[in-house]
């Protein structure tokens, strides 16, 4: 029997599975309804005291637990959602036996002010490093130790599904959910295992959290309707909205899939990356860095630019991004752009960072498999120096075999993939 | 005599531990020669009381962070692993000029809010405060050095190293303590091998040097309060000793550098502190090393063997004797996500300046995640 791989001879990778959880809602019914009815997840803020913050709305995944939380609870437990529902969809193995590697693109974790004011309890002192050290030297918290272990996430989701080897806990900053799915294309290509199990997670809104973004003015002030103040791409954009959720997904070698009958849901055809060493947050000026991997996923699928249906932004609603990723779409595809759909899911769903690639890949899919093109919305006021059609407000039908979904990040990190609907 | 197991690699590390930071000293020679003398290691008991730790001392900075402004933006991990990260094998030009088949990988240490940092003394306060929320948020609206956070994030090492050095190949960033090391090698070594990359600069930074890494550890009664000791000879306070450290790396793929061979790679995930778990994790282990160990051991006759690091030394100590080897250097202390990628590379660096034919580098975590990487002469 052939064995069936791609332009550059390689095995082609096939989705089998995807699974999703932000504060559109839990799974993909309800996000796919939210997301094409152009709804919002975005609200205040009610899980810590606003008081005196800047920006006190986000897009939080609330009702989760009936108790205080750390972040890295919650962010396992999103990664746990999203990840149920692929593996069931894609019916791979059995529970507890994923036969293949674990790729999850985790936020870093650190103790937070719940937990340091118990140990500072402990000795009836204020909260300091000599005390808190103190205090754990009763060692009476030791599951702290491994709460907040950088590698816990990623470990017990690796026990809960069963997956082999050492489970990767990675970040790229904001294409780390990207960057989880491509090191899952590249395990399956080079042969290590049929299959990959790639989640890109965050649960990280704490206030400490949001304060940092907003010491760095990223974040959008439009506390007063949280709804309209993530607007990507509008002229009156500020600043990105903080997001939670999860994305999961099941790659799987293609003709493994097939011979055990799986629904190929899609096709992981492309990767493409680049760093930029410009500046820690702003990407260079000439936007060639996201340009490049804008092209490189595309040589990467063995496609050219006029392949693409739709591209599904990173589009984040800061005044650089927005206008830099405009620029690098141009000058890849052309005077096609203005007729190209280019939309933002984080309208709608906020940043969800480290789970953004992954969210997003899913989306994408879905787009393709559902023919209907989800909107940018709070587009009311377009910025004349971004002329492209953001399939502003309203969703729109659309016949799409093909998308490239962009994730650039802090860092100079950008990763681009490239998602067929169909092997051919 | 070129029979090797399929899964081996055919990528030689060239120029290994072309940068290197640690107690006694920075680049390779010095430590080369540390390892042949048998140098006793440098501790610090004072500063971080009961604890002792391993420091960096003082590295000038400035030779290869040469702009003030970038390491202002940095926290002393960051500044530790751009510092290393320097690649001699790489003109400068070849450096900015590659596309997507260049790419590093750092395994990247923990995210945390540097007690050292600028203006943030500690919350005083916060118990007696009406609100204590409210107070929170003033204390960090107004107390953080906003460009903190970039300090802490951990692909900004990676970031950093783009900036300073212009590499701007991709990166990819592992988080996972000890056995992010691990992966960091393992999978560059994998990709090269593979065709998906040409060349690669892995490697990793710890900075021990701080009171929120030692509570993290602390909380899971980990560290060694008594004086240090080798860590096979810990029974009366067995725990780790942190040290601070940065280490890299270039793997390339054939060409005609002069460096070490990965020959094989072994890897286990599973010891993870539970009671049963340690002697099951020796046993794979002790495989592990037989295995690669035992591979052109006689025909050349000299292993030499790398500690990576351990603070249990139930787990390593049956293991690691079992495997013949002429010398066995022991790197006592831990460098969490640094440690592999320093072993991996003092190994490539002994078996370039033909201290031996074939060297091995182990490591063992402290939770969990075990490695070894056999190198010999390319």
């Amino acid at each position: 029997m052939a064995l069936t791989r791609d332009h550059a001879g390689r095995p082609v990778v096939a989705v089998t599975g995807m699974g999703v959880v932000t504060s559109l809602g839990q799974g993909k019914a309800e996000n796919w309804r939210r997301l094409t009815a152009g709804e919002s997840g975005i609200h205040r803020i009610t899980r810590f005291p606003t008081d005196g913050l800047r920006t006190t709305i986000a897009g939080t995944v609330d009702g989760l637990f009936d108790r205080p939380f750390a972040a890295p609870e919650l962010s396992e437990r999103l990664a746990e959602l999203a990840a149920d529902e692929a593996v069931a969809q894609s019916g791979i193995g059995r529970p507890g036996d994923f036969p293949g590697q674990l790729f999850m693109a985790v936020p870093p974790v650190e103790m937070e002010w719940p937990q340091k004011q118990v140990l500072a309890e402990a000795t009836n002192a204020d909260v300091t490093y000599g005390t808190l050290l103190k205090a754990a030297s009763a060692h009476t918290h030791a599951e702290w130790h491994r709460l907040f272990l950088f590698a816990n996430v990623a470990d017990r989701i690796a026990d809960r599904f069963g997956t082999r080897g050492s489970p990767i806990s990675l970040s790229t900053a904001c294409s780390s959910g990207a960057t989880a799915i491509q090191m899952g294309v590249e395990a399956i290509r080079r042969g290590e295992s049929a299959a990959a199990l790639c989640i890109g997670t965050d649960g990280s809104v704490h206030a400490e959290a949001l304060i940092r973004f907003s010491l760095l003015s990223a974040l959008s002030t439009r506390n007063e309707v949280p709804e309209a103040a993530a607007r990507p791409f509008a002229k009156t954009r500020d600043g990105f909205v903080m997001g939670e959720g999860a994305g999961a997904l099941v790659l799987e070698d293609y003709d493994h899939a097939v011979a055990r009958g799986a629904t190929i849901l899609g096709i992981l055809a492309g990767c493409g990356e680049k760093g930029d060493g410009f500046h820690r947050t702003r990407s260079s000026p000439d936007g060639k860095p996201a340009t490049l991997a804008m092209q490189g996923a595309l040589d990467d699928a063995g496609l050219a630019p006029e392949a693409i249906a739709y591209v599904n932004a990173h589009g984040t609603s800061t005044p650089e991004n927005d206008k830099m990723e405009a620029m690098s779409c141009t000058a890849v595809f052309g005077e096609r752009i203005a007729q190209l759909p280019v939309s933002s899911n984080k309208s709608m769903v906020g940043h969800t960072l480290t789970a953004a690639g992954a969210v997003e890949a899913v989306f994408s899919l879905l787009t393709m498999l559902n023919g209907r093109i989800p909107p940018t919305i709070n587009y009311h006021d377009p910025d004349p120096l971004i002329p492209l059609d953001v399939v502003p407000n309203v969703a729109r039908d659309a016949d799409v075999p093909a998308v490239l979904s962009n994730s650039f990040g802090f860092g100079g990190q950008n990763t681009c993939l490239v998602l067929k609907r169909e092997l051919a | 005599m070129r029979s090797m197991p399929e899964t081996f690699a055919v990528s030689r590390l060239s120029s290994p531990v072309s940068g290197c930071c640690r107690a006694w000293a920075r680049g390779a020679a010095p430590h080369l020669a540390a390892v042949r003398a048998g140098t006793a290691p440098i501790i610090d008991h004072e500063r971080f009381a009961p604890y002792p730790v391993h420091p960096l001392g003082a590295v000038d900075f400035d030779r290869q962070i040469p702009k003030k402004s970038d390491q202002r933006q940095m926290e002393p991990w960051q500044r530790i692993g751009v510092y290393a990260a320097v690649w001699r094998s790489i003109r400068p030009a070849s450096r900015t000029g590659r596309t997507s088949r260049t790419g590093f990988r750092s395994s990247s240490p923990r995210w945390w809010r540097a007690g050292s940092s600028g203006r943030w003394r500690g919350a005083d306060g916060l118990k007696s405060a009406a609100n204590p929320g409210a107070f929170l948020n003033e204390r960090l609206m107004g107390d953080l050095r906003p460009t903190l956070f970039l300090a802490q994030l951990s692909n900004l090492l990676a970031g950093n190293i783009s900036i300073v050095h212009g590499v701007t190949g991709p990166s990819r960033t592992f988080m996972g303590e000890e056995q992010a090391g691990v992966d960091a090698v393992r999978i560059a070594q994998a990709r090269i091998a593979a065709g998906q990359a040409d060349m690669i600069l892995v490697g990793g930074s710890y900075n021990a040097e701080r009171q929120d890494m030692l509570l993290l550890f602390e909380l899971g009664d980990a560290l060694r309060e008594a004086p240090f000791r080798p860590v096979f000879d810990r029974a009366d306070d067995p725990g780790l000793i942190t040290g601070s450290m940065g280490a890299f790396s270039g793997a390339r793929i054939g060409g005609s550098c002069r460096g070490a061979r990965c020959d094989g790679y072994r890897q286990h995930r599973s010891c993870r502190g539970r009671p049963r778990a340690p002697r099951r994790c020796w046993r794979d282990h002790a495989g592990t090393l037989d295995t690669v160990a035992g591979y052109r051991c006689g025909r050349h006759g000299r292993v030499r063997r790398h500690r990576g690091r351990t603070g249990d030394r139930r787990r390593s100590a049956g293991a690691v004797r079992r495997v013949p080897a002429d010398r066995a250097w022991r790197s006592c202390r831990s460098r969490v996500e640094a440690a592999f990628p320093m072993a991996v590379g003092l190994a490539a660096a002994l078996v370039q300046a033909g201290d031996a034919d074939a060297a091995l580098a182990t490591g063992v975590g402290h939770w969990r995640g075990e490695g070894a990487v056999r190198l010999s002469r390319a």
